[in-house]
């Protein structure tokens, strides 16, 4: 199964940048589908990087991130060919990780 | 005759093969799921920290109050060191590239908030010591609003905001 994660990070020096796409939905719950429905609220709330075991970067978001988020931040501290771990959890409990390799 | 029996025990076996295949494929896929589940962090990790979403400031539907929830009373200052980019005009209020830096010293968080929005606080970001005070989003606007963006360095919370004028909402509707 293919992760809902991307990710790309390059460590230059001793700061880290990293990108990273998400697949998600992200309803915002305002929004009506083909029927008139209102389509219920559905939108991750908490990503979290982890390098060697240490959070690194945590986005807490609400339903106005857009559709597939996209997130860019840096860091210090890291090497290349380090892991990094990132994790999503949504407002209905769903979840999913990656390991990806700083570069 | 004699053809298509052979023919067909042939077939049998190979379709038999097939399908093992797929079914212990399908069982691999199962337990490297269930693997990743049981996994020390990653999802241990993040559904705890869902405990620490600040639902309060999430949920404020006027500027006022989400920044009240957010910076628990202390009164946000203009700052020309915060560097809020984002476009002037967003053709698509449902994907607007925002990106905030700043180069105060300490920043402890960052959260960017869309003042016209149903609910103002779009995203807010911890910073723990050791990553840099900058981060890139996307989010969706509603109408044309003010941006702001807020960050807390030291004890004191520090802000800028641009208009962006939106010319087709990210509201559905």
């Amino acid at each position: 199964m293919a992760s809902t994660i991307r990710i790309r990070a390059v460590a230059s020096g001793d700061t880290t940048e990293v990108q990273a796409l998400v697949q998600h939905p992200m309803d915002s719950g305002f929004v009506k589908d083909a029927q008139g429905n209102l389509i219920p609220p559905h939108y991750i709330e908490v990503v979290e990087f982890e390098h060697a075991g240490k959070p690194v970067f945590t986005a807490y978001w609400g339903p106005a991130v857009s559709k597939d988020p996209y997130i860019k931040f840096s860091f210090k501290g890291a090497q290349k060919g380090d892991d990094l771990t990132i994790s999503w959890v949504d407002n209905k409990g769903a979840t999913d990780s990656l390991v990806g390799k700083i570069q | 005759m004699d053809k298509k029996n052979v023919r067909k025990q042939i077939r049998a076996p190979r379709g038999q093969t097939r399908r093992t295949i797929v079914q212990v494929a399908i069982a691999g896929g199962l337990a490297g799921l269930g693997l990743a589940g049981t996994a020390p962090f990653g999802r241990a990790r993040a559904a705890a920290d869902a405990a620490n979403w600040p639902k309060d400031a999430f949920a404020q539907k006027t500027e006022a109050d989400a920044i009240k929830a957010l910076c628990g009373g202390k009164t946000p200052e203009a700052s020309d060191k915060v560097n809020l980019d984002a476009p002037e005009i967003a053709e698509n209020g449902a994907v607007v590239p925002i990106s905030v830096s700043t180069t105060l010293p300490d920043v402890t968080s960052i959260a960017i908030l869309v003042s016209e929005n149903p609910f103002p606080l779009a995203a807010n970001y911890p910073i723990p010591p050791g990553t840099l005070p900058m981060v890139a989003n996307r989010l969706k606007m509603a109408k044309t609003s003010k941006v702001l963006a807020l960050v807390a360095s030291g004890d004191k919370v520090f802000s800028a905001s641009k208009e962006v004028k939106v010319t087709v909402g990210g509201c559905g509707g």
